[in-house]
């Protein structure tokens, strides 16, 4: 968790945690070069994997250029002309979080190659869904976008920060829908609850942001105590936590849970 | 077994309360300070009646009022983030 410190793995792994999965994401300031986008490839694949095992936590990671920089194709390219490189790192899950950030033609484009890598690759795919006023139209672009693959296994693509407005068609159209649990801006943990018993959870998961944002690397197992508060069953609650993470991640040959 | 109203109320009433009577006192405070009006608040009221309503899916409603709904992609970003409703164009 290349954002925050280490008391966080040591936190996660008091709470329970042996295994968690890290996307390549927007630092929270733009990277100038691609050359820092090759050293933020070697954290996540080399640094960040010790950093966890001190605590007894297996670390993944995932791969790409994401949306918020990937508005300048020519800078964007140069950065997806590193990560094959990486790919065969032996934590490398799959390529994500890829997506829209304020839905432009130019991370559309950045998006589509970058799902064709990972179709040519067979790897699963992590997408991001845009925020706030700009969530509803990046997911039903996404959705568009991905229809377009004909060749593509919609059970290997999970498409993130799903809200109330958006998780219905992300299920129906056959993906995996993640809730991204936020202190502030995004999905509550009372309100994934909610979405839990009104879509059902099949194909659903749950995730704590961990970024340099205002977030909580335990929000996951905060809002398994909510869903022990409102009767949801130990096995309710474990097919949730560890099941569906196992079931999606299990379909990279690299995850060893 | 699913909780009950009863249940539900006990466990997350106070804290719908408090969320409530802090968005008041949000109100308050905009109407209180100087500045032209602001399309967020204007998105916001907006989004109030749907509370009062009796549909089930009051937050899906809520969250497609504050997103912008127009369908083509967009020539270039000028911003990186995002404000919580659509700019009026």
């Amino acid at each position: 968790m290349v954002s925050r410190t280490t008391d966080d793995y040591e936190m996660l792994a008091l709470a329970g945690c042996e295994v968690l999965c890290e996307p390549a994401f927007w630092a929270g300031f733009d990277r100038s070069s691609a050359a820092g986008f090759y050293d933020y490839f070697r954290q996540l694949t080399e640094y960040e994997p010790k950093r966890a095992a001190k605590y007894g936590i297996k670390h993944y990671c995932w791969l790409c250029i994401n949306p918020k920089e990937a508005d300048d194709p020519v800078f964007a390219r140069e950065v997806m002309a590193l990560i094959p490189e990486f790919l065969d790192c032996p934590t490398v899950l799959g390529i994500g979080e890829i997506g829209l950030n304020k839905n432009t033609r130019n991370e559309l484009a950045i998006f589509e190659e970058h799902v064709q890598l990972a179709v040519d690759r067979d790897l699963p795919i992590l997408i991001h869904t845009p925020h706030l006023e700009d969530k509803l139209k990046g997911t039903r672009l996404t959705l568009d976008l991905l229809a377009s693959f004909s060749n593509l296994d919609r059970n290997k693509v999970i498409i993130d920060h799903v809200e109330e407005h958006t998780i219905a068609p992300v299920l129906d159209a056959g993906y995996w829908a993640g809730m991204t649990l936020y202190p502030q801006s995004k999905c509550s943990l009372s309100r994934a609850v909610d979405m839990i018993e009104v879509y059902g959870p099949d194909r659903l998961w749950m995730n704590s942001a961990c970024d340099w944002g205002v977030s909580d690397p335990l929000a996951v197992p905060r809002c398994l105590q909510e869903m022990k508060r409102r009767h949801h069953s130990a096995a309710d609650i474990q097919r949730i936590a560890y099941q569906h993470p196992k079931q999606f991640l299990s379909q990279s040959a690299r995850f060893q849970p | 077994m699913t909780p009950t109203k009863q249940e539900l109320l006990d466990l997350q009433f106070v804290d719908a309360r408090h969320k409530l009577i802090d968005l008041a006192a949000f109100l308050d405070r905009i109407d209180r300070h100087p500045g032209e009006p602001d399309y967020r608040m204007e998105a916001m009221k907006k989004t109030l009646s749907i509370l009062l309503s009796d549909r089930p899916d009051r937050a899906r409603a809520v969250l497609e009022a504050f997103s912008d709904h127009s369908t083509e992609p967009i020539p270039q970003a000028v911003f990186q983030g995002a404000f919580g409703a659509p700019r009026p164009a």
